[in-house]
């Protein structure tokens, strides 16, 4: 319960949250990038493993994705990358369903426990795919984060609401992850629906990227979740401190706002 | 074995035994299901059934013929029938899947089509059933595929279609599959994504299985017609499997062995191991870490690391074989079967008719009949195999 107690206490101290997505091995330094945004004032940090058919990844996270694969990152480096780290935020995970297949669901929770990782996201694991990896991670002590969309109804909404762990992300738009001009009015709506159904902290991801966005979504639930914008940073030779300044940006706006 | 129907519903998850399921994000999860109540009151509707069936025989040109192919049959000693569904409109059995879809996204209410396609072909009877129900169309192709299959592009937008050509990954079927996804994802509720193949979430391999089965029962009634029983073996291609699985589906419960045959670089039943991608868990060409691996196929319809969850589920349990053809077996047969019998087919069907001409007298008894699903013609390859076959000669 590691993620949500610290989110719940962060949240319940009056302050928006912020968690921002990177894509892990996408370069040699990229564990230095992760502690520096870490620092930077987020309250959990996502680490992307690498899946060859992201097909909930918009061009910017594709191209990290198949730039990591290329540089030869497995999920055994990342995690072996990660486990030296002293990181005092909460670490996720986001991947997709065959790495953890591949793995198999327990050997895979197993192997994100030992690295310090607290909690996974699997997009391409709907609620009527949870076994086996649900209660693998469970039983590992990993925190199973679940999506929730603009489409889900609502007596969906509420058994996944009621079986996600960490957080609920709920998915701002009809969409892949990317960056936008404006945030969709989907984001607002969504956010309002799960927090009235919910007290676990609820975060809205997929479509934000710049400060002012962040604090227009931040205004119907708990926190953002950022990851194309930041990624774009790193992908186009941006280094910690370049990462750490966008986050910090992110958190200074939210922070004057509420 | 007779009486049995191995290839029966899916369960309540969506699986034909461990194979299958709904591995898809949250955002299509709601179309997934609307799909399944959408077909399965559709399949139980006779006033469906017969507006389908109608579209086949006056705009498809169904039934398709079956022929007996006598000169190869003398040349090989064993008794080749082909099911001509190169003959339906569009020049595949693909015709067969997208009207039966096309009707199924007017139910829906929905306006807008989009589909992957490999060599072109399910992009092209997309296109087709879209111009017919006046449906928008986008179809995904990957870049590779667009110069292989350049003919084909045309085609689509002669029809009225939006070809996307894909350049991510191998920039082949497996990655316009992926870009058809991530339009799926924002378009889902006013888009039906019309699956070429036994593939995808559930309903999908279940759909268009039953949406190809009139293949394998128009087959299976010539059959009886010509021969008074059911032949020795069913051999068809397996890319997805589409064709393969309509065919098989009308003899599942007979004596008859059934064989899909795959491309060597894309054997996913055989050198690939249970993985989870495009939506459902099967045999999947890929790396220790779950990396999907690349396919490599002279047939761009079959260049693809995957096949349908039922195939791998009939691999299991023993009630079809899967054997593999390589690119020069597969350009031999091409070439062999329209100097023999005066039909050019499909690279992707030319895999079919290499397994029987290798095998005949061999893992084929001298004798026996072979019912081969001709799911496509060769017109569209024809550029390609003298491009090949222009540079063997030079070397």
């Amino acid at each position: 319960m590691r993620i949500e107690a610290a989110l719940r206490a962060a949240r319940d101290s009056g302050r928006k949250l912020l968690v921002p997505y990177l894509t892990g091995g996408l370069s040699d330094d990229w564990v230095a990038s992760l502690l520096a945004v870490a620092a930077a004032g987020a309250d959990a940090v996502e680490i992307g493993i690498p899946f060859s058919d992201p097909v909930m990844d918009g061009p910017v996270i594709q191209a990290a994705s198949s730039a990591a694969l290329d540089r030869g990152a497995t999920p055994v480096s990342i995690l072996d990358d990660v486990s030296g780290a002293d990181c005092d935020v909460p670490l996720v995970v986001m991947t997709y369903a065959n790495i953890v297949h591949r793995a198999g669901a327990r050997r895979f929770a197993g192997s994100l426990a030992a690295a310090g990782i607290d909690g996974a996201i699997i997009p391409d694991l709907p609620l009527e795919e949870q076994e086996p990896w649900a209660p693998a991670a469970a039983d590992a002590g990993i925190e199973n984060i679940m999506l929730v969309a603009p489409v889900t109804p609502d007596d969906r909404l509420a058994r996944i609401v009621e079986q996600s762990r960490g957080w609920v992300y709920a998915v701002g738009l009809m969409g892949v992850t990317g960056e936008r001009i404006t945030l969709a009015a989907s984001a607002g709506v969504l956010g309002r629906r799960v927090k009235a159904m919910t007290d676990k902290p609820v975060l809205i991801g997929v479509g934000i990227s710049t400060p002012e966005q962040a604090v227009e979504a931040a205004a119907s639930c708990d926190g953002v979740i950022v990851g194309s914008a930041l990624v774009r940073i790193l992908l186009d030779g941006g280094g910690p401190e370049a990462a750490a300044a966008f986050v910090g940006s992110l958190r200074s706006a939210l922070d004057e706002a509420y | 074995m007779s009486g049995s129907r191995p290839m029966a519903e899916p369960d309540d998850t969506g699986r034909f035994g461990e194979f299958g399921g709904r591995f898809v994000p949250e955002s299509l999860m709601p179309a997934c299901l609307e799909l399944e109540a959408a077909f399965t009151r559709a399949w139980a509707d006779p006033a469906f059934h017969a507006e389908y069936e109608d579209l086949l025989r006056t705009y498809g040109g169904r039934p398709s013929p079956l022929t007996e192919a006598k000169n190869l049959s003398a040349r090989l000693g064993v008794r080749v029938l082909l099911k001509r569904e190169e003959l339906n409109h569009t020049g595949s059995h693909k015709i067969n899947n997208v009207i039966g879809q096309a009707l199924l996204t007017r139910h829906m209410g929905k306006q807008r089509v989009i589909a992957e396609t490999g060599a072109g072909q399910h992009g092209v009877a997309t296109a087709t059933a879209a111009a017919y129900f006046g449906l928008d169309c986008t179809v995904y192709m990957g870049e590779v595929d667009t110069q292989r299959q350049e003919l084909n592009v045309f085609r689509m937008e002669l029809l009225g279609a939006e070809v996307i050509p894909v350049t991510s990954g191998s920039r082949t079927l497996k990655d316009a599959i992926n870009e058809a996804l991530r339009d799926w994802v924002a378009s889902v509720e006013t888009t039906h994504y019309c699956i070429g193949s036994v593939m995808g979430p559930h309903p999908y391999p279940w759909m268009v299985r039953e949406l190809q089965r009139i293949v394998g029962e128009e087959a299976r009634a010539q059959c009886d017609d010509l021969l008074g029983g059911v032949p020795d073996y069913v051999v068809a291609c397996v890319g997805g499997g589409s064709n393969a699985a309509g065919i098989f589906a009308g003899f599942d419960d007979t004596p008859a062995k059934l064989v899909g045959v795959q491309p060597e670089g894309g054997a996913a039943i055989g050198h690939g191991q249970p993985g989870v991608v495009h939506g459902h868990r099967s045999m999947l060409l890929q790396d220790e870490f779950g990396q999907v691996a690349e396919a490599h196929s002279i047939s761009a319809g079959l260049d693809y690391p995957g096949v349908g969850p039922e195939h791998s589920y009939l691999a299991q349990i023993g009630r079809a074989t899967y054997p593999w053809v390589n690119d020069d077996e597969v350009l031999e047969a091409f070439q062999l079967l329209s100097r023999t019998e005066g039909i050019i087919p499909a690279l992707e069907s030319a895999h079919a008719i290499a397994w029987v001409v290798r095998e005949a007298g061999r893992a084929l008894p001298a004798g026996s009949t072979v019912l081969v699903n001709l799911s496509g013609r060769g017109d569209k390859d024809v550029a390609q195999v003298r491009e090949i076959l222009a540079r063997t000669t030079a070397r």
